[in-house]
Formats: structure tokens, C-alpha cells, sequence
């Protein structure tokens, strides 16, 4: 019963996700009518085609459903049909700029992502270095996880009234708030993968009296690196989160402020552009990550 | 020379490990010689301490108490001149099979040597396991067998004085293990290396040794008895399984293992 469930609910996920994955897809759609041609003939060769691009296409038409029917019996949520029209005119022209708070939808994302990849970029140099050290240095870690856990569950919105103080300014602020919330899954993603390196990989090290560089380079590095992988992505998903709110908060140009100056023209459809925007960025976001972390992890690590 | 009677000395060893339950005594009382070029293979049942007495000849672990030397030395932490083969081969995943005994290569003689002759010696060690043809190859593109040939060949392209190998062949198949023991006995026959192994595997035991050591079951393990095994070198596998004398080395470790040492699961079973 539950891997049926498994099978449902997982199947659709393939088809939506980016370059990797498919790659798997074409193998087993390739593989599974190879096999199938053998005994049953070409006809059913599109069979596992259809299995893998039907039902996320059913579910993504059920969505659309849902949205029709919310529509119709509110007056205040646009219909499908409606937004689709907004959209089409709202991606004709995403780079116009009419002075500071009239840009395109194409600026807005690039601001948002140019604060993520700031914010992001300073919590890697300084929280992969740092869970290194906590996760090799037992000191350090005793002396560091009370921090982490006590400040890790706040949410980053409250760090962002710290980050005007300082520096004095929007923009920062809001990076400032990206750094906050990445910087943990950075810190304790990489300090739990050098605490997993494998103890046989440690007595090789020892057994062959590698220097300190080496042992790093050749062992730690590696080794930790998907667990590395695990934390950056798990960071880019909470910035991706958190700079929406965060530019909510502090104006400026970027997809989250656009969504509140809509909201201030009572332009529902680009409001749910905008929903739908940030969704694809975040996947995309994700996907390029899931592609970066399986082309460095190895089988044995893997397992 | 006149290291060549007594070329890794263990007096008195004594292994106590501290865990949260308290002091667990693994061995006692561990008196062991080995000559230089000889082969000397560790058997007891599991938990008898083989491996820990290994890793304390590894100098991965630090004896409680007594000596251990080779080559009137100390054992005081790891080395390459006593190279270990792991009983999971222990490959780094992410190097190519070449890569990883070059590693070693490159820490025992990169001070010395050329690159030129560094990447000779890792060619030739390989060519030795007879896996010129996967040097490129990642460990998990290649078979167990071919896994565990490469770590021999990481242990073996150090020119340790000493090979000690964990259990080397436990995880492969009866015959993949078979195959990789004849290659064993030629390659330890061409480099003439002093090996100490440890086994589970009787016939293995009376095949490759010289000597086989014997342990008692732990806690507070210690060696039971030593067979000396006086076969013909180079041995054949299929000659020896009617040789009377391997019938009899055989039969002599067995009543070690099951009738004098039987397992304490059995033990506890006919209590």
C-alpha cells in the first residue's frame, strides 16, 4: 500500500526536475521499451513516456482547476485565463525601468537574486570554513553549537532591524538577513560531514603517514563535500525564502517588493505571476544544486 | 642480519580498552616473533582480538602494556614501512585506482625520487595485481576483487617491511578468494615480503602460512597454540587437498578452533 503511495507520489516529481534527472529518465524510458519490444512489441514503447509525463501534467491540470473554481465563485482572485493574458504582457517587455519603483519583473528577479548571491556567497566563506573547524576540533565544537542552536531557530526577519542599525542602509540590511539564514545549514552541514568521515579513510591517512594538506585535499575535502553540497542547498532554499519577506520589508527594487507593490495597486493577477515566478526560480535554484551535489558524490558515499 | 629470527618482537602485550561500561580486557599475555620473510596468519573466532592485535602491530592502537618492535624498533603509531590491507579495501572513492597507490607512492618516495620514477613504481605495482588495464578506473567501477587487488598493490607499492592484512578476502566469493590467494602466494613469493594475516578461513590459513597463530576466545585473549606449517613452497591448492600433511594441519587447527576453543555461542548453547 505504501509503495504504491510511493510510487504516486514520487513519479511525478522526475519529469519536473532539471538536467540530471532527466538524464535518468531517458535511460530507464530507453531501457524499460528495449526490454518490453523484446517480448511485447514496439506498440507499448511509449507506454513508460506517457507513465512519466502524464501525471505531473494531471496534477499541474487539477491545479489550474482548483484556481478556476476559486475564481469563479470569488470576484476578487483573476482566473487562470486572465493571469495567463497578464503574464504574457508582463514577460513581453521584462526589462523596461520607469525611474526606481516601475521595473520590470526581469530586474526585479536579477535584484533579488544579486542580494541571495551576496548574502549566500559571504555565509559560504565563513560557515564552510568554520563547520571545517568545528567538526575537526572537538573544543570548537563545544564551544560553538550552543551558539548555533540557540541562534538557529530565530527566525532571519529579526536579525534585519540589527542589519539597518549597522548598516545603515536597505540593500545591506536585506543581504545581511540572507547571510544570517544561510550560514547555519552551512556551518552544520560540513561540521557533521567531517565528523562522518569514515574511520578506514582516517587509518589509511594514518597508515600512510599523509601530511596534514594531504589529508585534507585527498581525504577531507572529498569526503565531506556531498554533506558540503547538502548544506548549500538547504541554504539557498531558506534565502530564496527569506529574501521575499525580507525585501517586503525593506522596499527597494526585487521580486519580493514588487509582490507588496502590487498587493498596494491591488493587481492580484501579478501578484500570482509573481508566486508562480518565485516557485520556478527556487526549483531552478535547487535543481542546479542537485546537479552540482551528484556529480561530486561518489558510489561509496553515496551508500 | 641478526634481525632475521626476531623481526617484529611482541613481549607481554596487553590490550585494555576503556569504554563507557568500563575497562574491556581484549588480550592478554601476547608473545609473538616473526621472522623476517616469513608468513604468519591469525586465526580465532570473531572478537578474539586478531584484528586488535593487528592494528597494534599497525600501530593504530596503542598497547596497554608490554613491547612491540620490528626491526628493533618501537612501534610507537602507524608507518608506511608496515603497510595494512584493510579487510574493506578502504579505497578513496573519489581517486582512480591509479591515483590511489600513487598517493602512497608519492609519500614514501617523494622526497627521493623523480615523478618520472614515481609513476613507474605505481605502473609497476599495479602491473604486479595484474590491473594495468583499470588504472583509470574508480573503485566503484571495478569488482570486489579487483578492489581488494588495488589496496594490496596501495600496501605493496610502499615497499613496506612489513604487509599486514585484516580479513583481506573475507568479503569476496569463494572463488574470486581462491584466485586472489594464488596471486597472494606468487607475489609474495617474488617480493619475498613478511606478511601477517588475519583469517577466519582454515584452509586459508594452512595454504599461504608458515605459521598459524592460534587465539584463545576473549575476553583477555592470548594465543592458544602455533602450528607450524612445513609445506612445499610454491604450493598448489589441488595437490595439497590430498596431502596428508595438509589434511593433518587442517584437522589440527579445526580441533583448535571447534573442540578446544569452541565458539562461546556454542558454548553457551551446550551450557
Amino acid at each position: 500500500m505504501s509503495a504504491v503511495l510511493d510510487k504516486v507520489l514520487n513519479t511525478p516529481v522526475e519529469p519536473v526536475s532539471e538536467s540530471p534527472p532527466k538524464k535518468m529518465d531517458t535511460k530507464k524510458t530507453l531501457a524499460a521499451p528495449a526490454s518490453a519490444s523484446n517480448t511485447r512489441g514496439s506498440k507499448l514503447s511509449l507506454k513508460p513516456f506517457f507513465l512519466a509525463v502524464l501525471p505531473p501534467i494531471l496534477g499541474l491540470a487539477l491545479l489550474v482547476l482548483v484556481w478556476q473554481i476559486v475564481a469563479a465563485k470569488s470576484s476578487g482572485i483573476p482566473s487562470p485565463m486572465v493571469t495567463f493574458q497578464e503574464a504574457v504582457k508582463l514577460f513581453s517587455d521584462p526589462f523596461y525601468q520607469k525611474g526606481p519603483n516601475d521595473q520590470g519583473i526581469g530586474w526585479n528577479l536579477w535584484s533579488s537574486l544579486k542580494r541571495v548571491a551576496m548574502g549566500f556567497g559571504m555565509a559560504a566563506a565563513v560557515g564552510i570554513p568554520l563547520g571545517f573547524m568545528i567538526g575537526r576540533f572537538k573544543f570548537l565544537a563545544a564551544m560553538f553549537n550552543p551558539i548555533v542552536s540557540l541562534l538557529k531557530p530565530v527566525s532571519p526577519l529579526a536579525w534585519l532591524p540589527i542589519g539597518l542599525l549597522v548598516f545603515k542602509a536597505a540593500n545591506p540590511a536585506a543581504i545581511w538577513a540572507i547571510f544570517i539564514c544561510s550560514i547555519w545549514p552551512m556551518i552544520i552541514n560540513t561540521a557533521v560531514g567531517v565528523q562522518r568521515v569514515p574511520q578506514d579513510y582516517m587509518n589509511v591517512a594514518k597508515v600512510l603517514n599523509l601530511s596534514e594538506w594531504k589529508i585534507l585535499t585527498k581525504i577531507l575535502f572529498p569526503s565531506v563535500l556531498p554533506y558540503m553540497l547538502t548544506g548549500v542547498r538547504l541554504a539557498i532554499g531558506t534565502a530564496w525564502l527569506v529574501i521575499v519577506a525580507a525585501e517586503m520589508l525593506t522596499g527597494g527594487v526585487g521580486i519580493g517588493f514588487w509582490v507588496w507593490d502590487e498587493w498596494n495597486n491591488l493587481n492580484v493577477p501579478h501578484i500570482i505571476i509573481a508566486i508562480v515566478v518565485i516557485g520556478v526560480v527556487g526549483l531552478l535554484l535547487e535543481q542546479a544544486l542537485v546537479a552540482i551535489a551528484k556529480a561530486f558524490t561518489y558510489e561509496d558515499v553515496r551508500n | 642480519m641478526d634481525n632475521t629470527s626476531k623481526f617484529i618482537e611482541i613481549h607481554n602485550a596487553e590490550m585494555v580498552f576503556n569504554t563507557k561500561k568500563g575497562n574491556f580486557h581484549a588480550l592478554r599475555e601476547i608473545n609473538l616473533n616473526v621472522k623476517k620473510g616469513e608468513f604468519v596468519t591469525l586465526i580465532g573466532h570473531s572478537g578474539c582480538g586478531k584484528s586488535t592485535l593487528l592494528n597494534l602491530i599497525a600501530g593504530l592502537l596503542t598497547a596497554s602494556d608490554g613491547t612491540l618492535l620490528c626491526a628493533n624498533r618501537e612501534i610507537a603509531g602507524p608507518s608506511p614501512e608496515r603497510a595494512v590491507v584493510f579487510q574493506n579495501h578502504s579505497l578513496l572513492p573519489w581517486l582512480t585506482c591509479y591515483e590511489n597507490v600513487y598517493l602512497a607512492v608519492e609519500r614514501v618516495f617523494g622526497a627521493v625520487e623523480s615523478r618520472a620514477k614515481l609513476k613507474e613504481r605505481t605502473r609497476a605495482t599495479l602491473a604486479l595485481v595484474g590491473l594495468t588495464h583499470a588504472e583509470q578506473k574508480r573503485p566503484h567501477e571495478i569488482s570486489g576483487g579487483m578492489k581488494q587487488r588495488v589496496g594490496i598493490a596501495r600496501a605493496l607499492s610502499m615497499e613496506p617491511k612489513v604487509l599486514l592484512m585484516d580479513e583481506p578476502f573475507g568479503a569476496l566469493d569463494a572463488l574470486t578468494r581462491a584466485h586472489l590467494q594464488d596471486e597472494l602466494l606468487k607475489i609474495v613469493a617474488k617480493t619475498g615480503s613478511t606478511v601477517v594475516m588475519v583469517t577466519h578461513d582454515v584452509d586459508e590459513a594452512v595454504l599461504l602460512s608458515d605459521r598459524i597463530v592460534m587465539m584463545t576466545n576473549g575476553p583477555a585473549a592470548t594465543i592458544g597454540d602455533v602450528v607450524h606449517v612445513r609445506l612445499e613452497r610454491p604450493r598448489d591448492r589441488v595437490a595439497l587437498a590430498h596431502d596428508p600433511l595438509y589434511i593433518e594441519y587442517r584437522s589440527s587447527v579445526l580441533e583448535f578452533l571447534y573442540h578446544r576453543q569452541a565458539h562461546p555461542a556454542v558454548m553457551k548453547e551446550a551450557a
